[in-house]
């Protein structure tokens, strides 16, 4: 034994453990697995309403502490055990521990107190995780003056900013010019290489995405979160595939409105349903903004279905119009906790434009969990129709 | 703080130790960092196999440490030499305390006899064993994955407390064939009978029948499983094997607990009461860190509503050395463990002067219930016996190459938890391989049946 400290027993101070801990690399190992089984369970996060809490890039999900479970016999109601103090027989008192164990959110971790971790989870890996297999449907390249255009790495040149130096194409000028062996001659300008940028210009693939929003009085508080759940998620996915993504977002009741996204996600309203109104407004900015020639036009409507008799007309007119410029339009019907399966006005509308030829489709929101199939639905579907049969 | 330090006070102590009759292998003192105190407590010895439920214990110690709930000063692993281990953060009166206490656990690790039985099967060495089977099971990760050790291990550390110390730690496979029947006895009565045998003298040959596996109900899971599992691998058996060394080796320390942390702290008393050789404030110091920790109940309670093993070993042993003598205490060291310990000389009398009391906790209340010594005792000892866990027995392989376990809830009076059970199912099926099912009760005391897939 050799100690430098004669106050203390030996120590190496450059022992492994201070490189290494195993209870961190066990740790990390448990925090993967966690992961893993958050992402196994992404339809119900996506459904969770909670997240879209404005602008914020990260998302906090409660986890509980994996179990590794073992046997153990079944949770009585009755606990004996030993205890030490100064009390007497018939003595009675409050349980500590039913306090902490209704504090820590129930059951599970009888021994370890239940645990809670708040996983971080970026919005760009859940989508990114969600976006996997989804595309755009029938996308399709617009001619047009607009071209996408970015900054590449390309080539060298003799003159350049300082931060562009390429130092390992430097070296190597500097190696060819000494051309015999023997010691390197110093640099000189001559052999200094920096990066250079251009600019690539290709054709673009430009698209614009209407959500149109049901905010009359009939859509409940739990309707409209649960179409604002799908179109969050949606608009998430679809900014991540195209960056050349224009987004516009309406309401309508009886009249139609445009909004910005922060406000939309906002918007409450109230009175009666005329999807027509709506419709018209989403074609109205189709014609002064939106050129079908250069833009693939997507639509997605959010309603309870409840469109007034009266305007059964004027919306099958206005959707039949935008449905021949549009390549998708989808529609999802919010009824929260009711499955009545399309058989409202607007669903009709929209059967009946599926069944023509057009590329829409439909699909019913009953509860959170649907909010995953209904956009699984309608971006998997390379398969549909191409526009314009 | 006395200038001459720890390194001096060691062999003194030690001396003085072995004046007092105490017996131990040498001790390898060592400092290490508070991270890595708590690393050996989440782990059970300094260096074990990775698996992702450290992780989580890790983290629980993590919370418990940031909220002051425990520190600790020492452990220390048996065996010859045995390794101590000491933070770094102890003070010099904190370890000479604890010096002398590890050289209490150093004296009844080697004396006790569950001790010295399962040290004789796993061998002194368990630290480096412990470090071997680590780096087996890394080098399993390298040849096959890490899923597939998890897997394994998710199933062997399940059963982790489901062996049997009664058997051996290296333990030969059951008899392939049933036992043939016992030749009748040799009397006169048989001797006249097998003379009156002369029409059919030829010999039969009797044919010999497999014995069922396992031929009787099993209840060191891990090495049935290691085995007689129909599909393993052999490197999954060793993983199994090697969980059940460690095992092996955790009984001992979990069936002495009481005992071993009141010998230790009544040794480590007892040494620096005659350690002339101390400073007046170093032993202050060190008696004032004895009392935090024997104490029965934390600063700020009345009441405690479990026990500490230290304090409760603490007064027991005083009383046997006081009542009894010390030779007779070294033999009670020798050849008992906790069940006899308590049984034995926790009195009704030592139970009113601790305060010690049971009761029933029932919808959020407590109930504190009559004094009676022997409910007391099974009181403590209940959660101790069969290594702390439910006893759960493979009671057959069928020919298809389905497990059937069974829990003997007769034993244990109540059922299983379905839903942890289950998951055990499942973790055991993905290495079994076949179907395994499990019967337990319902909480009507009705038998059911769990099976995995």
């Amino acid at each position: 034994m050799s100690g430098d400290n004669p106050q203390r027993p030996p120590t190496n101070a450059a022992k492994w453990y201070d490189l290494f801990s195993r209870g961190a690399r066990d740790w990390l190992r448990h925090d993967v697995k966690v992961r893993d089984a958050v992402r196994r369970h992404l339809p119900e996060l996506v459904s969770d309403g909670e997240l879209i809490g404005g602008g914020a890039r990260t998302v906090r999900v409660p986890v509980k502490m994996l179990e590794h479970y073992h046997f153990r016999l079944r949770h009585s109601e009755e606990r004996d055990g030993v205890g030490q103090g100064r009390v007497k027989p018939g003595d009675e008192f409050l349980d500590p521990a039913q306090g902490a164990k209704n504090g820590g959110r129930g059951g599970g971790g009888e021994e370890e107190g239940g645990v809670e971790l708040l996983l971080e989870l970026k919005i760009e890996d859940i989508v990114e995780w969600l976006w996997e297999e989804l595309r755009l449907p029938n996308l399709a390249p617009r001619s047009g003056a607009t071209e996408d255009s970015e900054w590449v790495r390309e080539g060298w040149d003799r003159r350049g900013a300082r931060s562009r130096l390429d130092r390992r194409r430097s070296f190597k000028e500097l190696v060819k010019r000494r051309g015999a062996p023997g010691a390197l001659p110093n640099f000189t300008d001559e052999d200094l290489r920096f990066r250079q940028l251009a600019r690539r210009r290709r054709p673009a693939v430009r698209a614009v995405v209407f959500f149109l929003l049901d905010v009359s009085g009939s859509m409940s508080e739990r309707d409209r979160q649960l179409a604002k759940t799908f179109f969050f998620w949606t608009v998430q996915g679809l900014r991540r595939e195209y960056r050349l993504l224009e987004t516009v977002f309406v309401a309508h009741t009886i009249d139609a409105w445009e909004f910005s996204e922060a406000e939309f996600f906002q918007v409450s309203g109230s009175g009666g349903t005329v999807a027509s109104s709506g419709l018209a407004k989403v074609n109205e900015i189709v014609r002064e903004r939106y050129d079908p020639e250069q833009y693939n036009i997507y639509l997605f409507y959010a309603s309870d279905g409840d469109n007034a008799a009266s305007d059964a007309g004027a919306a099958h007119e206005a959707l039949t119009a935008l449905a021949g410029e549009a390549c998708f339009c989808g529609y999802v019907e919010v009824a929260a906790g009711v499955s009545r399966h399309l058989e409202t006005g607007t669903g009709r509308l929209f059967a009946e434009l599926e069944a023509a030829g057009h590329s829409v489709g439909s699909c019913a929101l009953a509860t959170p969990d649907d909010v995953w199939d209904a956009i699984r639905s309608f971006f998997t579907a390379e398969q549909r129709a191409t526009e314009g049969a | 703080m006395n200038a001459e330090g720890w390194q001096h006070y060691l062999a003194r102590i030690e001396q003085l130790a072995r004046d007092a009759g105490l017996q131990f292998h040498p001790v390898e003192f060592e400092a290490v960092p508070d991270s890595f105190m708590m690393e050996i407590a989440v782990y059970g010895l300094p260096v074990r196999m990775p698996h992702w439920s450290f992780g989580v214990r890790y983290i629980y110690q993590l919370i418990q440490r940031h909220m002051g709930h425990s520190r600790l000063f020492e452990v220390v692993f048996p065996g010859n030499p045995g390794h101590a281990y000491l933070a770094t953060g102890n003070g010099l009166a904190e370890n000479i305390l604890v010096t002398a206490h590890v050289l209490g656990h150093a004296d009844f690790s080697h004396n006790n006899l569950l001790f010295q039985r399962c040290q004789s099967q796993v061998s002194e060495r368990i630290v480096e064993h412990a470090a071997q089977h680590a780096r087996q099971i890394q080098q399993a990760i390298e040849a096959h994955g890490l899923e597939r050790v998890e897997t394994v291990l998710d199933a062997a550390l399940a059963l982790e407390q489901h062996i049997d110390v009664d058997q051996p730690l290296r333990r030969p496979r059951y008899a392939e064939y049933a036992e043939s029947p016992k030749s009748p006895v040799d009397d006169a009565f048989r001797r006249r009978f097998a003379a009156l045998e002369t029409e059919h003298s030829g010999t039969v040959l009797a044919p010999r029948l497999r014995a069922p596996v396992p031929p009787y109900p099993e209840r060191d899971l891990l090495w049935f499983v290691a085995q007689y599992a129909p599909e393993m691998e052999s490197w999954e058996r060793d993983i199994f094997l090697a969980v059940r060394e460690e095992s092996f080796y955790f009984y001992p320390v979990f069936a002495t607990q009481i005992m071993n942390e009141g010998w230790a702290s009544y040794w480590h008393a007892r040494l620096l009461r005659e350690a002339d050789f101390i400073a007046q404030q170093t032993y202050l110091d060190a008696i004032k860190c004895h009392s935090d920790v024997v104490r029965p109940v934390a600063a700020d309670e009345q009441v405690a509503l479990g026990l500490n093993p230290y304090h409760l070993g603490f007064a027991l042993w005083e009383h046997v050395v006081a009542e009894k003598g010390l030779t007779a205490a070294f033999a009670i060291r020798t050849e008992d463990d906790d069940f006899s310990f308590i049984r034995n000389h926790l009195t009704a009398d030592i139970a009113a002067e601790l305060g010690l009391f049971r009761y029933r906790a029932r919808d959020g209340r407590i109930r504190v219930l009559e004094m009676d010594v022997a409910a007391l005792h099974e009181a403590i000892l209940t959660p101790k016996y069969n290594f702390g866990t439910p006893t759960v027995l493979a009671r057959h392989v069928h020919a298809d190459g389905t497990l059937d376990l069974g829990h003997e809830h007769g034993v244990d009076r109540r059922g299983l938890d379905l839903q942890r059970s289950r998951k055990v199912l499942e973790y055991l099926q993905r290495v079994w391989r076949r179907p395994v099912r499990l019967t337990t009760v319902d909480q009507d005391g009705v038998e059911l049946e769990l099976s995995a897939p």
